[in-house]
């Protein structure tokens, strides 16, 4: 009786999630006019649907990153402060002088350097958070609660608590240009997903992922590299916040320490629990693609009917409480045992 | 031998204390007016809901729990009561009535999903923090002005201490909840079994402890100080604004933590909270004395702060476990 009703275990999981998505697409059916229309416009695709996952990138970037970090048993919640301070980096980078008042540019700076320094910076934050778990041994929450308080710090250290603006061509691109005729932050998203999907599913990294995740005295007697792995996870996590930082800043071509990434941690585990993925073992990717489109596309359907986009607070704290209790054991063996009472009484 | 052990578990609150004066005496050495009575009672003053709230995750921690919610309970009860009291005028004593009674019922259905679902508190009080953010916005986008002759008299009432400083109504909140929770850790058998569930649940189950039954009062309670502290709050800046404390949740811990609780729980003392708050504090009355540092380097230091401590912690607990598996 406990048998699965769908064969496939991946499948069965995203269920729940899709039937979420589903719903939200639904609504938007009947209720918005011209939600599914998308249309091309000088070579670039435009639309609704577009717009909702465009808006999503940065929190889809982020969960990405902390799919494998929720994987390996650990969470991330410095994501947020770590896209302030690559934004921060970025921006200064470009006008270095504007914190002293200076309004000139100076030298333009080539994308390359104001894309390289900050991921660098980034994947070091991660470097830190991932000695304190593996090699320190404090726990995820914690490790990254002080990077969190302190990064936001960092951050404002960096523009010196101002609103730094600029103009730099390329730069802005990553932020609203296009690739191929999608939203270039799209484009990112696919290239980062596809990555890591190739990386965690075509090699055995995945398995060595949820195998620390799953049990890690187990998984380092069988020789895995339990704290590099860690390490690894959580560096890809401050790479993935990284580039949603610079993608916000690029955007809207200021650095604003003390907003830019705000809450989107929060974002980001909501979209990963969405998703499927629970602390310590197997992990979904696509879930947590399909959670943060949950999330977005909520939002964006309550601004489509006009409720004030605050007020989505409540209904993402609604969605994910009813899916954390969907998938919870308890419920879950409740409705496994009713579903088999029932079948028994049927026969 | 006891003794040993004894004075390890004392030695992060020892440490907490010894910053708290390693940092006053800095300030008093180098900034004229900083070591004064009123400096000092301020800090009660400016860190009363802080404190309130401190005291109420305290027990959450020592249970081996977490709840991010705190920060927007309180910015929920302060526009609820600017609400009720500035649109509806229904009579303040009436309104905290109701802020109490919020908060109490929101802490408990947070401890009955965590406990009767078996979710991991994190992601409960996560979607509270959510929910109860989300609610304040649907009373009010902006902020509301509190004034009503009940509450001016209860903000201008105060203890004077001699030498210019007084004692108001939000300090004296604090020290009471503070003398409380005192109480309820060291002397009642709701505190033991606090840090029974937090050394181990499953002995605790396995005891016959009233776990369920503790975990959701736990929670119970820290929503109640919660709705007190967002009460404070109110009383503190006289309106009700949805985005306030934002990110409050996360000083808290730190307080806690900096007072020298265990984040794994099981230990940990009130008394140290108290001292970890009054350090926040004093950070911030010592870059406000200093002129020239800008406010981010509180952040900095709260980080820096954090770390240290939890390094301390991480330290004692894992000598301690060497010391017990010592033959």
């Amino acid at each position: 009786m406990r048998a699965p009703l769908i064969k496939n275990d991946n499948l069965q999981k995203l269920i729940w999630p899709l039937m979420a998505l589903g719903i939200i697409l639904l609504f938007n059916m009947l209720f918005t006019p011209g939600f599914f229309h998308m249309e091309i416009k000088d070579g670039h695709l435009f639309g609704s649907l577009v717009d909702i996952v465009n808006r999503g990138a940065p929190v889809m970037l982020l969960s990405i990153g902390m799919t494998l970090v929720f994987a390996t048993g650990g969470i991330d919640l410095s994501v947020g402060a770590v896209m302030a301070i690559s934004g921060a980096l970025a921006a200064t980078i470009i006008r270095p002088d504007y914190v002293k008042g200076v309004l000139a540019y100076g030298e333009l700076r080539s994308l390359f350097i104001v894309v390289s320094i900050p991921l660098i910076l980034s994947v070091a934050a991660g470097l830190w958070n991932g000695i304190l778990v593996a090699f320190v041994g404090i726990q995820p929450i914690i490790a990254t609660l002080i990077l969190m308080v302190a990064g936001r710090g960092i951050a404002q250290l960096i523009t010196q608590g101002q609103i730094v603006v600029f103009v730099h061509g390329p730069f802005q691109t990553i932020g609203s240009g296009f690739f191929l005729g999608l939203p270039f932050p799209i484009s990112i998203v696919i290239f980062v997903a596809a990555a890591t999907y190739l990386i965690t599913r075509k090699t055995a990294m995945g398995l060595f992922i949820e195998a620390v995740g799953a049990n890690p005295v187990a998984s380092r007697y069988m020789g895995v590299k339990e704290r590099m792995i860690k390490v690894a996870v959580y560096m890809f996590s401050g790479l993935c916040a990284g580039i949603a930082g610079l993608i916000t800043c690029a955007d809207i071509r200021a650095a604003d320490a003390n907003n830019a990434g705000l809450f989107l941690e929060l974002d980001a585990i909501a979209a990963v629990i969405i998703g499927g993925t629970m602390w310590g073992g197997r992990f979904t990717l696509a879930g947590s693609i399909i959670g943060t489109l949950i999330i977005q596309g909520l939002t964006t359907t309550i601004l489509t009917i006009g409720i004030a986009p605050e007020i989505t607070l409540v209904f993402k704290a609604v969605v994910i409480i009813g899916v954390a209790l969907i998938q919870s054991e308890v419920v879950r063996k409740t409705l496994i045992h009713r579903l088999a009472g029932w079948k028994v009484r049927r026969a | 031998m006891k003794l040993a052990v004894l004075n390890q578990k004392n030695i992060p609150i020892l440490a907490t204390i010894a910053v708290f004066f390693l940092i006053y005496t800095v300030g008093s050495v180098m900034y004229t007016g900083f070591f004064s009575l009123r400096v000092f009672t301020n800090l009660f003053i400016d860190n009363a809901f802080v404190g309130v709230i401190a005291i109420g995750m305290t027990f959450v921690i020592i249970s081996g729990g977490i709840d991010l919610s705190v920060g927007s309970v309180i910015a929920f009860v302060g526009v609820l009561t600017a609400k009720l009291i500035h649109v509806y005028h229904i009579h303040p004593v009436l309104v905290l009535l109701i802020a109490f009674v919020f908060g109490a019922v929101f802490g408990f259905g947070m401890g009955c999903l965590i406990h009767f679902f078996d979710l991991p508190p994190f992601l409960v009080t996560l979607v509270g923090m959510f929910l109860a953010r989300g609610l304040a916005f649907l009373i009010s986008l902006n902020a509301i002005p509190i004034k009503h002759p009940f509450l001016n008299r209860l903000v201008d009432f105060g203890i004077p201490l001699g030498f210019r400083a007084w004692l108001p109504t939000t300090g004296i909140i604090f020290i009471v909840v503070v003398l409380i929770g005192i109480y309820l850790s060291h002397f009642t058998r709701f505190g033991r079994n606090a840090y029974a569930i937090g050394g181990s649940e499953q002995s605790a189950i396995l005891m016959g402890l009233p776990v369920g039954r503790t975990k959701i009062l736990i929670y119970g309670l820290n929503g109640t100080l919660a709705a007190l502290a967002g009460i404070v709050y109110s009383l503190y800046t006289l309106s009700g604004y949805p985005l306030a404390c934002v990110g409050l949740e996360l000083d808290v811990i730190a307080a806690v933590v900096i007072g020298g609780t265990l984040l794994t729980g099981g230990a940990g003392y009130v008394e140290g909270t108290l001292i970890g708050v009054l350090i926040l504090g004093l950070i911030q009355t010592f870059i406000t004395f200093q002129g020239t540092l800008s406010s981010w380097w509180t952040k900095i230091a709260i980080g820096v702060l954090l770390f240290i401590f939890i390094l301390l912690q991480r330290y004692l607990s894992e000598s301690s476990i060497t010391a017990k598996s010592a033959p």
